[in-house]
């Protein structure tokens, strides 16, 4: 960690600073950690046992493609393509794991971790920081945080659902729904991402008559690849220098 | 396969994935298009996952039943700008209280 803070970023943040982005880290940890018990039920309710499902937040430790792997699953798919959809779904982490190393710069131990905790709120908060020092503290605090408490709600949840009975009499099916259109919500906000929206119900609704269980989901996924390989709309591109995304 | 077996393999899928990213040196990834269509395969994947999630039946095709207003009410609640965890509660509740007085 020598070699921190050579541009403009002090080395160490003003105690005040570093409390707020500790206050920020923990308030987001926690608050994302607590739908974890949601997972949990959900997992149980979708043919995983306990452990199962408790496995998939400590070793998967990505909301999205833990939701979608159970989802699939309880939907009657394939491992295969429970694991398909999960993994596509995981890609973003790889991609924020771009972004995160930037301000990082760990190695050995400390990189394996971080690349664990590596996840929309970790990025989020580290990227969010004005300064190299807050953007590593913002993003550890936030990754552990986060960590501690999705696993400890997973298990919570798992233990309740497994008390439930027919999940269906809970609704949480739809809860699953309910889950899914909250992840996607806050990823509308473009015409490219409604673009793909829309086409993704066609495929899903064309495809699922005729195809087993997680394979529609597979098949939307199309859908990014024909919006994101079209030709972009005139009026929101400037020539060259523009850029910002 | 069994499902053991699968739930470690996606999850190991899912650490190289965060791992690479970390690893690949920045330049690397840099081509736009990827970008973009990698960028919008969230939305695709979890727009079909809501559609599958809300219409499947488990014997194949499409039903309509208590999950549809569970999701409406879901919308509801996010336009309302509740928190995650509110809006899957309220999806899970209007569901369950229209099974319990025998709607769908």
């Amino acid at each position: 960690m020598a070699d921190e803070g050579a541009d403009r970023s002090p080395q160490r943040l003003e105690p005040a600073a570093r409390a707020a982005v500790l206050r920020q880290a923990w308030s987001v940890g926690l608050a994302t950690g607590a739908y974890g018990i949601s997972f949990g039920a959900l997992g149980v309710a979708s043919g995983l046992d306990a452990w199962q499902t408790c496995a998939l937040s400590a070793l998967m430790f990505t909301g999205g493609s833990q939701f979608a792997f159970v989802g699939v699953v309880g939907a009657g798919g394939t491992g295969i393509a429970a694991i398909a959809t999960a993994t596509l779904l995981g890609i973003r982490n790889g991609l924020y794991g771009l972004q995160v190393s930037e301000f990082l710069h760990d190695r050995g131990w400390r990189r394996a971790v971080a690349a664990q905790l590596t996840i929309d709120e970790s990025t989020a908060v580290g990227i969010a920081q004005p300064s190299r020092r807050g953007s590593q503290v913002g993003f550890w605090h936030t990754g552990i945080a986060v960590y501690l408490f999705w696993n400890l709600f997973t298990l919570a949840g798992a233990i309740l659902g497994n008390q439930l009975g027919d999940p269906r009499r809970w609704g949480l099916d739809a809860a699953a729904a309910a889950a899914f259109v909250a992840l996607l919500w806050p990823r509308l906000h473009s015409r490219d991402a409604a673009a793909t929206a829309a086409v993704a119900v066609v495929l899903t609704v064309a495809v699922a008559p005729w195809a087993p269980a997680g394979i529609p989901v597979l098949v939307a996924a199309l859908a990014a690849v024909l919006v994101g390989l079209s030709p972009r709309r005139a009026p929101s591109a400037p020539p060259a220098s523009g850029g910002s995304s | 396969m069994t499902l053991w077996v699968a739930v470690l393999l996606a999850c190991a899928l899912a650490y190289a994935t965060k791992l690479a990213g970390h690893l690949v040196p920045a330049r690397r990834l840099e081509g736009r298009r990827m970008r973009r269509v990698t960028g919008l395969l969230p939305v695709a994947l979890l727009t079909s996952l809501v559609v599958v999630q809300t219409f499947g039946s488990p014997t194949g095709g499409f039903v309509v039943d208590a999950r549809v207003v569970g999701l409406g009410a879901a919308v509801v609640a996010l336009l309302l700008r509740a928190p995650f965890i509110v809006v899957v509660i309220v999806g899970a509740v209007v569901a369950a209280g229209l099974r319990a007085v025998g709607w769908a």
